[in-house]
C-alpha cells in the first residue's frame, strides 16, 4: 500500500500515549459505535508509485491523441509554449493556498494583479477579478451582477454556446430568476426580435463574440438597443480574437467574460479552464469573486493584497454577490505567462493565423459538390457547414490522426487554429473529398 | 519587486510560431481593434526570470508546515502531477466521440465508485469547479427534489452559526431563505435550537461533521433524523472529510449529497487559491437531478458550469485514490486525528484550546483571555509564526470562537515537525508576555510587512496604470 503518513509505528504508540490513549479507536469515541464502518472500503489494495504510474499510463493510452483538432466549440486546441508549461508546475505556485496570509504571498497576490491588468488591457475594462470556475460560469454570475430589485429578467442570446446558455438558466432557476433566449437570424442574434423583448424588467442582455458558429456579431448595435432600455450589456469573448477584434469596452459592454482556456491551457478534456470577468470602475464593487488590489505596508513599500472583501462570503454570507470562494489562480497564473510569452504581436499573430486558416480550410471544403457554409457573414475561426455523410467524414478523418469538426445541427461545425498546417488541412480537404465522392 | 509591465522592451519578443503559409484574412474594418492591448514584450528569459522572482515569494506546502485550518494543506503527491500530464489526459477533446476517450471515461467511473464507496452515495457528479460549487450542485438537487413533488412552501435552510461563509451564500444563490441556528457551547448542533425552526417551511440543513471547530457531533443520526421528519433534505459540506474517510461515511449519517474538496482530501494541489474540484455526490432519489452538459451529454437538465468539470484534477484524486486503496484511505484519517489530538496537546498548558477534548482532524486555540492579559491577538500570533517558516493557522474562524486559530495539520506531517511546531508557539507564548511591541510589528524577515488593508479597499488599485 502506498502511504504519506511519515510516522512510524512506534511514533503513532508515542503518540497515542502522550494523549492518554491506548488505541487509534479511541480518537473516534465521539462517534457513535453504530455508525462505524465494520468492514474494510470496498477498494482495491493500494498501490506501489511505479503501479499507479503504470495504471495511470494505461488509462491515458485508451484515448485517442489527435495529431491535428479542427474541432472547438468552446475547447481550442492553441499551441502551449514550453515554457507555460514549465512555470505552473513550479511547487510553491503550484501547492499554495489562496494567498491570504499577503505577507509570505507576495508572488501568488503579484501574479494575480498582472493578470487582471491583462484581462483589463484586453477587454478594454477597467478591472478585473481573480477568475472564476469558466467561461459559463462567468457569464451566469455577470447576469447575476447586473440584476437589482425591479431587473430580475436575463436576456441571452441563441447564438451563444448551449453549456453557456444552459449554465445561465440553471443559475437563473437558482435564484427563481427568468432567462429568456433572444432567437437569431442568419446565425446570428436577431437585432428586432431582442429590442421586442427588452423592457423595463431586463437586467441585461449576453452575446457571445464571435459567436457560437464562429460569426462576429453586431456587437455595437446590440449595445446600443441593451442601453436604450436600459439594461446592461454582457459580451462573452474569446480571448484570442480579442487581440485583434473590437474590445467590448469599445462596443458599449457593460460587463466583459469570457473562457479564458486558449490562453495556454490545455483542453484537457474540459477543464480546469478559466473563467474571465472584466467590468468598468463603476460596477467594480459588484463584481464577484476575489480581486487583488494594490497598497502599501507600515513601511511605504508596494504590496498587493486581496482587496474589496466586504463583496465576498466569508464577510457578508447569504448576502454575499457569489458564494464563490476557490477559483482557478493557476489558470489564471498561466494565463497571464502565456500573454506574456505571446506579446502583443505574439497573440495578434495567433489571431491572424487562426482566422486565415479557418478562412483557407472553408473556401477549400465549400468547393466540395454537396458542401456549403450555411450562415455568411465575417466569421473568426469556426465556420458551420452543411454537408452530408458527417460520421463518415468523423471517421476518415481519424484514420489520419484529425479530429473533424464537430457533427452539430446535421451539418459540421470546424474550428481551425494555428496549429493546422497548410498541408495537413489539404489532406483533410482530399480525405472529405473522397468520402463525398 | 517590478511589475511584469515594468520590465517590458518595446519591441521584444519570444519566438514561438512559424510563418502564415495560407493567404493572411483581415478582419472587416468596423470590427477591428482600435489599439493594440498593451501586454508585455518579453524574451524567454525575461518571463523565465519574472516568474522564479514571483515563485520565491510564495510558501507552498513544499516549504514548510502549513496547518491552515479546514483546508486540509496535506502533501500533493507528484506522481499525481505526472499522471494529469500525459498527453492522452491533456491532449483530448470534451466534445471527441465517446469511443476516442474510453480511458477519460474509465477514469471518471472509476473515482465516482471510489469516492460513492468512501461516502456512503450511490451517484456523482464532477462537475463542479470547486467546494462553493459543488455546495451550490448539492443544494439544487435538493430544490429540485422539491419542486419535482410540487413542494413550494419549503423556502428556508438551516445553517448552524459555526459554518463556513460559503453555506449561506449558496443558500441564497439557490433562493433560499437562510435560517441561521445558534451552535451548542461545543459547536455542535443544538437540538432544541434545530427543532424550533423546523417545519413545513424547511428544504434542508447545511451540515459539516466533524464541525467546523473540529467535533465530531454525536447527536448526528437524531439531527439527520428531525430534519427527514420534517420533511428536508440533509446536504453534507465536505470540508471535513479527511478526518472521517474510510473510519464513517456520510451516508451513514443519514445524509442525502454531499460534495468533496478533492483539493483538501484527495491532495490534489491548491495552485494558489485553486483550480480545486467540488464532486457532488447523492443518494439513489436524487440521482436524476444531477447536472449534465447539454452539448456533451444530455440536454434538458440543469448543469453548472461548459463540459464535465475539472477533469485534470479528477485524474490527480484518482492517481492518489488508487496510492492509498483500502488500508491507505482510513490510515491517511486516523494519522490526521492522531496528529491533531497531539499537537493540541502538546500546546496545551500555553495557548488555551476552546475545546478541551478529544478533537478530530483540527482544533481551535481561543486566544482571548492572553490577549487580555497581554495585547497580543491572534493575529499577531499568526504573523509571527511566519518568521519562523510556519504558515499560519486559519484566523477569527469559526466566528463562535474569539481570537481564533484554527489548527489541521494533516496526515503527512512527521511527530518531529510537529514536536517543533509546539516549541514555536510555546516560545511565542512567552514572547507575548515580555515583548508583545516585537509580535505587534510581525512579521520582520518578509519581503513587506503587514499591508494596509484599508488603504487597499478604500481606494482601490486593481491594475497597473501605463505611464
Amino acid at each position: 500500500m502506498g502511504s504519506y503518513v511519515p510516522s512510524t509505528e512506534e511514533q503513532r504508540r508515542e503518540m497515542l500515549e502522550a494523549i492518554g490513549l491506548s488505541s487509534t479507536r479511541e480518537l473516534y469515541r465521539d462517534v457513535p459505535e453504530s455508525m462505524i464502518l465494520n468492514r474494510p472500503l470496498d477498494l482495491p489494495e493500494g498501490k506501489s508509485e511505479l503501479e499507479v504510474r503504470a495504471a495511470m499510463e494505461a488509462l491515458a493510452a485508451k484515448n485517442t491523441v489527435f495529431k491535428t483538432v479542427l474541432r472547438g466549440a468552446g475547447a481550442y486546441d492553441h499551441y502551449i509554449p514550453s515554457i507555460v508549461k514549465y512555470i505552473p508546475a513550479k511547487e510553491e505556485f503550484l501547492t499554495a493556498y489562496t494567498p491570504y496570509q499577503a505577507e509570505i504571498s507576495q508572488g501568488v497576490l503579484q501574479s494575480i494583479f498582472e493578470y487582471q491588468t491583462m484581462i483589463a488591457e484586453l477587454t478594454g475594462m477597467d478591472a478585473s477579478n481573480a477568475s472564476v470556475y469558466d467561461g459559463a460560469t462567468a457569464a451566469a454570475e455577470a447576469a447575476a451582477m447586473c440584476r437589482d430589485r425591479k431587473r430580475r429578467v436575463t436576456l441571452i442570446s441563441a447564438t451563444t454556446h448551449p453549456d453557456v446558455i444552459n449554465t445561465v438558466r440553471t443559475y437563473c432557476y437558482g435564484t427563481n430568476d427568468t432567462l429568456q433566449v433572444v432567437p437569431m437570424k442568419d446565425g446570428k442574434t436577431d437585432l428586432d426580435a431582442l429590442k421586442a423583448m427588452l423592457n423595463d424588467g431586463v437586467a441585461s442582455f449576453y452575446v457571445q463574440q464571435p459567436n457560437f458558429y464562429g460569426l462576429f456579431e453586431d456587437a455595437e448595435a446590440l449595445g446600443e438597443a441593451v442601453h436604450a432600455a436600459g439594461a446592461m450589456f454582457v459580451m462573452g469573448c474569446n480571448p484570442i480574437a480579442l487581440a485583434i477584434m473590437k474590445t467590448p469596452r469599445d462596443c458599449g459592454a457593460d460587463v466583459a467574460v469570457g473562457e479564458g482556456q486558449p490562453l495556454g491551457l490545455p483542453i484537457g478534456f474540459g477543464g480546469p479552464y478559466l473563467g474571465f470577468m472584466a467590468t468598468t470602475m463603476k460596477h467594480i464593487r459588484k463584481l464577484p469573486g476575489r480581486i487583488v488590489g494594490e497598497t502599501t505596508d507600515h513601511d511605504g513599500r508596494r504590496a498587493y493584497v486581496l482587496s474589496l472583501q466586504a463583496r465576498e462570503q466569508h464577510i457578508r454570507r447569504e448576502k454575499a454577490s457569489s458564494n464563490i470562494c476557490s477559483n482557478e489562480a493557476l489558470c489564471a497564473l498561466t494565463a497571464g505567462l502565456y500573454m506574456a510569452t505571446m506579446g502583443p504581436d505574439g497573440m495578434a499573430e495567433v489571431a491572424n493565423q487562426c482566422m486565415a486558416k479557418a478562412h483557407y480550410l472553408q473556401k477549400a471544403l465549400c468547393q466540395i459538390d454537396g458542401v456549403t457554409l450555411r450562415y455568411d457573414g465575417a466569421f473568426f475561426h469556426e465556420f458551420l457547414l452543411d454537408m452530408p455523410k458527417c460520421k463518415e467524414i468523423e471517421q476518415a478523418l481519424a484514420k489520419k490522426g484529425v479530429l473533424s469538426g464537430l457533427p452539430y445541427e446535421d451539418g459540421m461545425l470546424w474550428c481551425v487554429t494555428e496549429k493546422a498546417s497548410k498541408e495537413t488541412l489539404d489532406e483533410v480537404v482530399a480525405a472529405v473529398k473522397e468520402v463525398l465522392a | 519587486m517590478n511589475l511584469i509591465f515594468e520590465k517590458s522592451v518595446k519591441g521584444r519578443k519570444c519566438d514561438i510560431l512559424p510563418k502564415l503559409d495560407v493567404e493572411p484574412v483581415a478582419l472587416p474594418e468596423n470590427l477591428q481593434r482600435e489599439t493594440a492591448p498593451r501586454l508585455p514584450e518579453m524574451s524567454e528569459t525575461d518571463v523565465s526570470r519574472h516568474y522564479t522572482e514571483l515563485n520565491k515569494q510564495v510558501h507552498g506546502v513544499n516549504c514548510g508546515f502549513y496547518p491552515l485550518g479546514s483546508c486540509t494543506m496535506k502533501y500533493n503527491p507528484r506522481i499525481d502531477e505526472e499522471a494529469a500530464a500525459l498527453e492522452g489526459f491533456t491532449n483530448i477533446h470534451p466534445l471527441a466521440p465517446k469511443s476516442t476517450v474510453r480511458g477519460a471515461l474509465e477514469v471518471l467511473e472509476t473515482l465516482q465508485a471510489d469516492l460513492c464507496e468512501i461516502t456512503g452515495m450511490d451517484g456523482m457528479t464532477f462537475e463542479p469547479a470547486a467546494g462553493a460549487h459543488g455546495e451550490f450542485t448539492g443544494v439544487l438537487l435538493i430544490k429540485q427534489y422539491h419542486d419535482s413533488h410540487n413542494d413550494t412552501k419549503r423556502t428556508k435552510i438551516i445553517v448552524p452559526d459555526s459554518a463556513h461563509g460559503t453555506n449561506p451564500a449558496t443558500a441564497a444563490m439557490c433562493g433560499y431563505q437562510v435560517v441561521n441556528i445558534p451552535s451548542a457551547p461545543d459547536g455542535c448542533v443544538d437540538l432544541d435550537a434545530l427543532r424550533s425552526v423546523l417545519g413545513e417551511d424547511t428544504a434542508g440543513l447545511m451540515l459539516t461533521n466533524p464541525n467546523t471547530v473540529g467535533i465530531f457531533d454525536e447527536n448526528i443520526l437524531e439531527i439527520t433524523k428531525l430534519v427527514h421528519e420534517a420533511g428536508g433534505l440533509c446536504y453534507y459540506d465536505g470540508a471535513n472529510t479527511n478526518a472521517i474517510m474510510g473510519v464513517v461515511r456520510p451516508g451513514d449519517m443519514g445524509f442525502d449529497c454531499i460534495h468533496l474538496n478533492l483539493h483538501k482530501t484527495f491532495a490534489t494541489p491548491h495552485g494558489g487559491g485553486g483550480p480545486g474540484a467540488g464532486a457532488v455526490g447523492c443518494k439513489e432519489f436524487l440521482k436524476p437531478f444531477l447536472p449534465h452538459s447539454a452539448l456533451m451529454d444530455r440536454p434538458g437538465r440543469v448543469q453548472v458550469r461548459a463540459f464535465m468539470g475539472n477533469f485534470l484534477v479528477c485524474v490527480r484524486a484518482l492517481a492518489y485514490v488508487m496510492t492509498l486503496g483500502r488500508e491507505g484511505i482510513p490510515e491517511a484519517a486516523t494519522n490526521a486525528v492522531l496528529n491533531a489530538n497531539y499537537l493540541m496537546q502538546k500546546i496545551k498548558g500555553t495557548f488555551t484550546p476552546a475545546f478541551d477534548r478529544i478533537c478530530m482532524h483540527e482544533f481551535v486555540l481561543d486566544l482571548s483571555g492572553y490577549e487580555k492579559e497581554t495585547g497580543v491577538s491572534a493575529l499577531d500570533v499568526a504573523k509571527s509564526l511566519i518568521d519562523y517558516g510556519m504558515h499560519p493557522p486559519t484566523m477569527y474562524f469559526p466566528l463562535i470562537v474569539h481570537e481564533a486559530l484554527m489548527l489541521e495539520p494533516t496526515e503527512t506531517e512527521s511527530k518531529e515537525t510537529l514536536d517543533w511546531a509546539a516549541d514555536v508557539f510555546r516560545k511565542l507564548y512567552e514572547l507575548g508576555k515580555t515583548d508583545p511591541e516585537f509580535m505587534h510589528n510581525a512579521p520582520h524577515n518578509t519581503p513587506i510587512g503587514r499591508p494596509d488593508e484599508v488603504k487597499a479597499a478604500r481606494n482601490p488599485i486593481v491594475r497597473y496604470t501605463f505611464a
